[in-house]
């Protein structure tokens, strides 16, 4: 058993990796760290965890000695306490945007702050096992990516090469994403019903994309009524030449071994392509596409739980990976249906 | 094993397989129909036939 600390533990992704963590066979959680709710029951913020365990928070103070430390607190608090952490834990694994690009100026541009610990940009393996297991196998530092940039990177990355220079990524998002402490907007009064376009132009998970996937990429994002749920609709020019049996060539061949990466791209069937509703909980990001080979556009979609592939079972993988465990232990909830 | 003509995954076909009998593609899903047996032959199933299922 190895001893973990989740920081940020009340939120909603601090509340999916307690989920997650409590019940994973070789991790005993010793620490849930909430400046918030110190002193408090942990099932009483989660109480899905009723039963599950008896945990209370503590303050970040009352830190002891950790094997892995997780860190899901609001962005800007992971760098600045980011010496403390590595100071208590073998291993960080970070599910904030703050070690998730590898250039200050561009985090400077799309994060409108300067960096405070830029020495450590670079050390950071990005936890994306598709793209980065061998590197993960060793891997102190990790740095989850955001749920809308997994997903578009996971629908772009096998088709690179076949694809022009240029994508444009269409996020639509379900209201967990915006937090625990999301703000008025986000109002039950204010947002039920509305689909609201968030980020017309800029979005931060632009950076990561075209990071890992090498392609410049514009993104729009959208708040729709769920609660869970990511789902990205991508167009891009194929190369000439390239038709739908190479396109569902390359993502069946690059994501034929994966576990957690299914290619869902059907002419029949009630879910012919990538949908989040039916992945809820679960740590499966679905990529598909549809190739019109009239106007010679390709588009690729993606779906995933945000709270899980996009946040924390992205991170347990990650964890799973280090230790040279199963990659799905603990994860193998395959979602519901109906829901 | 043989290959879908839409998707090009490979679609089982069992050995007892019988001429114009239909199969699923995993891949696409797309109906399939046998139009050649030793070696099988696929070909997209028509989606609408006067006696389809009769």
């Amino acid at each position: 058993m190895i001893r973990v600390a989740v920081v940020g533990a009340a939120g909603f992704i601090g509340g999916e990796l307690l989920r997650l963590l409590v019940g994973h066979p070789e991790v005993e959680v010793t620490a849930a760290v909430s400046s918030r709710f110190a002193g408090k029951r942990v099932d009483g913020v989660h109480p899905n965890l009723r039963s599950a365990t008896d945990l209370t928070f503590c303050p970040a103070d009352d830190v002891d000695e950790y094997d892995t430390v997780f860190l899901a607190t609001p962005h800007g608090a992971a760098m600045a306490q980011i010496e403390r952490w590595t100071g208590h834990s073998k291993q960080v694994i970070d599910l904030t945007g703050d070690f998730r690009l590898e250039d200050t100026e561009v985090f400077q541009r799309y994060y409108r702050s300067s960096h405070v610990a830029p020495h450590l940009l670079g050390e950071f393996v990005p936890g994306i096992p598709e793209l980065h297991r061998e590197r993960l196998r060793g891997a102190d530092l990790v740095s989850v990516p955001g749920c809308m940039a997994v997903a578009g990177t996971l629908s772009l990355h096998p088709i690179r090469d076949l694809i022009g220079p240029e994508a444009h990524l269409d996020a639509r998002t379900g209201s967990s994403g915006s937090g625990a402490t999301a703000g008025e907007d986000n109002l039950h009064a204010f947002r039920s019903g509305a689909m609201r376009v968030f980020a017309p132009t800029g979005h931060r998970h632009e950076a990561e994309i075209a990071r890992h996937v090498g392609v410049r990429v514009t993104m729009t994002a959208t708040g729709v009524e769920a609660v869970r749920g990511v789902q990205t609709v991508c167009h891009v020019t194929p190369k000439p030449g390239v038709d739908e049996k190479a396109v569902r060539r390359a993502f069946r061949e690059r994501y034929r071994d994966e576990p957690f990466v299914r290619l869902v791209a059907q002419h029949r069937g009630r879910y012919r392509y990538p949908e989040p509703k039916i992945l809820s909980g679960s740590n499966f990001c679905d990529v598909g596409f549809a190739f019109d080979e009239d106007t010679g556009r390709l588009t690729t979609i993606a779906a995933l739980d945000n709270l899980m592939k996009g946040g924390a079972g992205n991170a347990v993988q990650c964890l799973n990976i280090r230790m040279g465990w199963p990659e799905n232990l603990g994860l193998s909830f395959p979602g519901l249906h109906p829901v | 094993m043989s290959d879908c003509p839409q998707c090009t995954d490979e679609v089982s076909i069992s050995d007892s397989a019988r001429l114009n009998e239909i199969v699923e593609c995993a891949g696409c899903r797309n109906e399939l129909e046998i139009v050649a047996l030793s070696p099988t032959v696929l070909a997209l199933a028509p989606e609408i036939e006067e006696d389809w299922g009769e």
